[in-house]
């Protein structure tokens, strides 16, 4: 009841600078903000007598942040294993394994992120050849069902180094394997009844992970393909034009060597920009391939993996734009390109009418360390700029503490 | 102005630090008996030599001290490795032959210092053949060195150099309760480690409690397997170092009978118990850091940091009291248990209580950006009613680790006499958006950000 009476409410945010990114930057802007949704955006629109007003005079009005990775609400402490919910044990092929059921929303880590302006996250699972399904959360909510913006938004799958083992140890088992696993899949799909009658030849994985890779068989469910080196990226190409997938690229640490290719195939990619470490997954990682990704045409998404600082997200982004991504690009990557990216730009990833009220205010430019969020809005509701380090800060202030 | 004639003592008392033969030898006759001992003859000495380079005068760029001064419009020379003036444009005039540098519109700061990196030991491109950090056989190892481990080919360093860092302190892991002797090391490329010895640097002794020991050792149902455990752990090692120092400190004073036998993993400790050596302290909990100070009250050592300290905050005033710096992050937290109570304001509320604090990597992706790191650290601070200076910020990464490292005389702010480490930032250094463009050490310019000449590349990185 009390979720609803505040959803009802009517906020404007008025005098900031508004950067809607579907549209260029609005001075003395205003976003009315009604029943949790996005009701007007720009210089003149009237108020509604009765609005609660935010003052974002001076400031910068921006869509809440995407964070295009990690495993928001699925972690809460790496090191220990009863709070891990991200992947599954034994299974290598896992697509039916969706991650959604094993989100927390009492997590910790939900108001430390959210309090810096990230308000929207992928919970990815991780490990195996297909670890599964991907879901997008705002990150507020009581429940998961209030939390999920899209379950799933993918499913993915990892062309890397670290899944060989699970493929034989070549990295052309893991081709292999992933076109076994997909004909499979089309086969029970045409086949269910011979299925069912046990007149089919063993299949690569089980019929429930078999029936969960058919919308990805059918370009309606993306697969996001973890790949680094540039040859695994390229067969993750390749394999999305055999099997006609809707791609999108993860990591692609080497993706910037064959930038003009991953354009011209119309992938997006998510891209951790600090990340510069070589490994030999990786010896061409360098920081400039977002930027070279973008100038190429390529739909750059950027994310902090580092679920426990998913607000460092502002951090990569201001590190794109120091390594060549002009800073709209940046905004969008991590805003409106994330949406698209994961289906839902209908709703999600700009200020404009009909979209959910996922709106920040900011003291500055969200990418400077100067700047913090000043007031948080998810669903069209303001959420209270507390969190546990809020709390632990408050207590220890000033020494001894007040036990 | 104690430049040159400082750090020769310094390097003297390096050393000493050496193996068992810490006393004063004025008084013992029977010099060669003691001179044929191994521990008497120089244990891995630096041989560093400083790049010759032209003199250079940086003009019209602000300068960042670290003293307390930042200097708009302002100027700095050095030459032979030595800084000569820093002050306003007309007060620095520039030495014959100088490079003069258009400093327009950038930043200089000193060069920055890492307290806790793994470059070298835990190298790129991290395969097995390269994690050299943590020798998991035995929870007291403090008989290994990690300048043994230390891989100077590691590609991850150029990427550090490019990051503005002129200094670093590789350690070992934190799996052992004592891990072994740290290396405090120029970052510059080098064909030996020894060629990047810091001259005159003490040694840091790498401890680590909590979690990591205890689970690496439990595991194995060996001790230690909880953290009574680990401290019993200290304190037999550090009892056992006691009396071997004594047997050392009365044959270095007489002579007299045979040499006692030596035993490398009690002669580092008896270093530390001698003073000779930086005890460098992997802590995160607040009441743990606490029974350390106690530990280090028994057996008469001090703790010059702790490092990761994610607690610190909650006994900002007892390591305030103690002399007691800490190596913090800005903002990781929630990895483990023990990091779960991380907050972005622990540096600036450990400089709020009187303490030093130093903002520190333990990552080689982190210790390209402590800048990037200090400036969070300095924000949270300041956005939550805690008046941190941008010197004071500049100071986690410059002067302050180059207290924790004991060489605070030598480098770590820009001042006539101190070594010529310094970077050359395209704006101000607490901006995402400011990078290195140039970087001094030690009166070289090591790296330029616009001259491939300058970008150094590790043998790693050829024809990939």
């Amino acid at each position: 009841m009390i979720g609803a009476l505040l959803l009802a409410q009517t906020i404007a945010v008025t005098g900031g600078t508004v950067y809607p990114v579907s549209g260029p930057k609005i001075a003395n802007g205003t976003v009315l903000i009604r029943d949790g949704n996005i009701a007007a955006v720009g210089a003149n629109v009237t108020i509604p007598s009765g609005a609660t007003r935010i003052d974002a005079t001076g400031k910068w009005v921006t869509p809440g942040l995407i964070d295009g990775g990690g495993q928001m609400g699925l972690v809460e402490i790496n090191a220990v294993r009863g709070t891990r919910e991200g992947a599954l044990a034994s299974d290598t092929v896992a697509a039916a394994f969706n991650v959604a059921e094993g989100i927390n929303p009492a997590s910790a880590l939900i108001p430390v992120t959210r309090i810096e302006g990230i308000t929207t996250a992928l919970a990815a699972p991780d490990g195996h050849l297909i670890s599964g399904q991907a879901v997008l959360i705002d990150l507020d909510g009581a429940t998961i069902e209030q939390m999920v913006v899209k379950s799933p938004v993918a499913i993915v799958a990892r062309l890397n180094e670290d899944v060989k083992d699970e493929a034989g140890g070549s990295r052309a088992g893991v081709a292999q394997r992933l076109r076994r696993v997909f004909g499979d899949a089309l086969e029970y799909g045409r086949r269910k009844g011979d299925y069912g009658r046990a007149q089919m030849q063993p299949l690569a994985a089980p019929a429930a992970d078999l029936e969960a890779l058919l919308p990805v068989l059918r370009g309606e469910l993306p697969l996001i393909a973890v790949a680094n080196r540039k040859s695994d990226i390229e067969t993750a190409l390749r394999i999305g034009r055999e099997y006609k997938l809707k791609l999108i690229l993860a990591g692609a640490a080497e993706g910037w060597e064959i930038a003009d290719e991953v354009a011209r195939a119309g992938v997006p990619v998510l891209v951790e920009p600090m990340d510069n470490i070589p490994s030999y997954d990786a010896l061409g990682i360098r920081y400039e391939n977002a930027a070279l990704l973008a100038k190429a045409g390529v739909k750059v998404v950027l994310m902090e993996t580092d679920t426990h600082n998913a607000r460092n997200l502002r951090q990569q982004a201001g590190n794109a734009v120091s390594y060549g991504m002009t800073w709209d690009q940046a905004l969008r990557a991590v805003t409106l390109s994330a949406a698209e990216a994961f289906g839902v730009a209908d709703r999600y990833g700009s200020l404009e009418p009909g979209k959910v009220g996922d709106v920040v205010v900011w003291s500055g430019d969200p990418f400077e360390f100067t700047s913090a969020a000043e007031h948080v809005l998810i669903r069209g509701k303001e959420v209270p700029l507390r969190s546990r380090q809020t709390e632990l800060f408050e207590r220890y202030k000033k020494l001894p503490p007040d036990y | 102005m104690r430049s040159t004639p400082h750090l020769l003592l310094a390097l003297s008392s390096a050393c000493a630090s050496a193996g068992g033969r810490a006393t004063s030898k004025a008084a013992a006759p029977p010099v060669t008996a003691a001179e044929s001992l191994s521990v008497s003859r120089a244990q891995y000495p630096s041989t560093y030599r400083r790049h010759p380079y032209p003199p250079v005068v940086i003009r019209n760029a602000t300068i960042m001290t670290a003293t307390g001064r930042e200097i708009p419009n302002g100027a700095i020379s050095f030459k032979d490795g030595r800084i000569l003036a820093v002050g306003e444009g007309a007060a620095v005039t520039a030495p014959a032959g100088a490079v003069i540098v258009d400093g327009a519109g950038k930043y200089v700061t000193p060069g920055l210092i890492d307290t806790h990196s793994h470059l070298g030991v835990y190298a790129a491109p991290g395969t097995d053949a390269e994690s050299d950090g943590n020798e998991l056989t035995s929870p007291v190892t403090s008989e290994v060195w990690a300048e043994h481990s230390f891989w100077p080919q590691d590609p991850q360093i150029p990427l550090a150099i490019a990051g503005g860092i002129t200094t670093i302190e590789a350690l070992p892991g934190s799996g052992n309760l004592i891990g072994g002797r740290s290396a405090v090391l120029k970052l510059v490329p080098a064909r030996t480690v020894q060629d990047m010895k810091f001259p005159g640097a003490r040694y840091g002794l790498k401890m680590a409690c909590g979690e990591n020991p205890k689970r690496v050792y439990g595991q194995r149902h060996q001790a230690p397997s909880t953290r009574m455990g680990n401290m019993a752990g200290y304190r037999s090692a550090f009892a056992q170092a006691e009396a071997y120092r004594r047997k050392w400190d009365a044959w270095n004073r007489d002579h007299k009978g045979e040499p006692p036998e030596r035993n490398l993993r009690l002669e580092t400790l008896a270093e530390v118990l001698r003073g000779n050596m930086y005890v460098q302290i992997h802590c995160y909990r607040a009441d743990e850091m606490a029974q350390m100070l106690d530990l280090a009250r028994e057996f008469g050592f001090k703790v010059r940091s702790f490092h990761h300290a994610v607690e610190s905050y909650k006994i900002a005033d007892l390591l305030a009291h103690d002399s007691t710096s800490v190596s913090v992050w800005a903002d990781w937290w929630g990895f483990k248990e023990e990091a779960m109570d991380g907050i972005q304001q622990n540096a600036a509320l450990n400089q709020q209580a009187g303490g030093r604090p130093a903002i520190h990597s333990d990552s080689p992706s982190g210790i390209q950006r402590l800048n990037q790191e200090a400036a969070k650290a300095m924000y949270a601070g300041q956005r939550s009613g805690i008046p941190i200076t941008r010197d004071q910020a500049l100071r986690w990464i410059t002067a302050n680790p180059a207290w924790v490292l004991g060489l605070d005389s030598v480098v770590g702010t820009l001042e006539p006499g101190k070594m010529a480490d310094l970077v050359v930032w395209s704006g101000d250094p607490f901006s995402v958006y400011a990078k290195a463009v140039q970087v001094y050490n030690d009166g070289w310019l090591v790296y330029d950000r616009s001259d491939p000449a300058h970008q150094p590349r590790t043998d790693f990185e050829l024809g990939q």
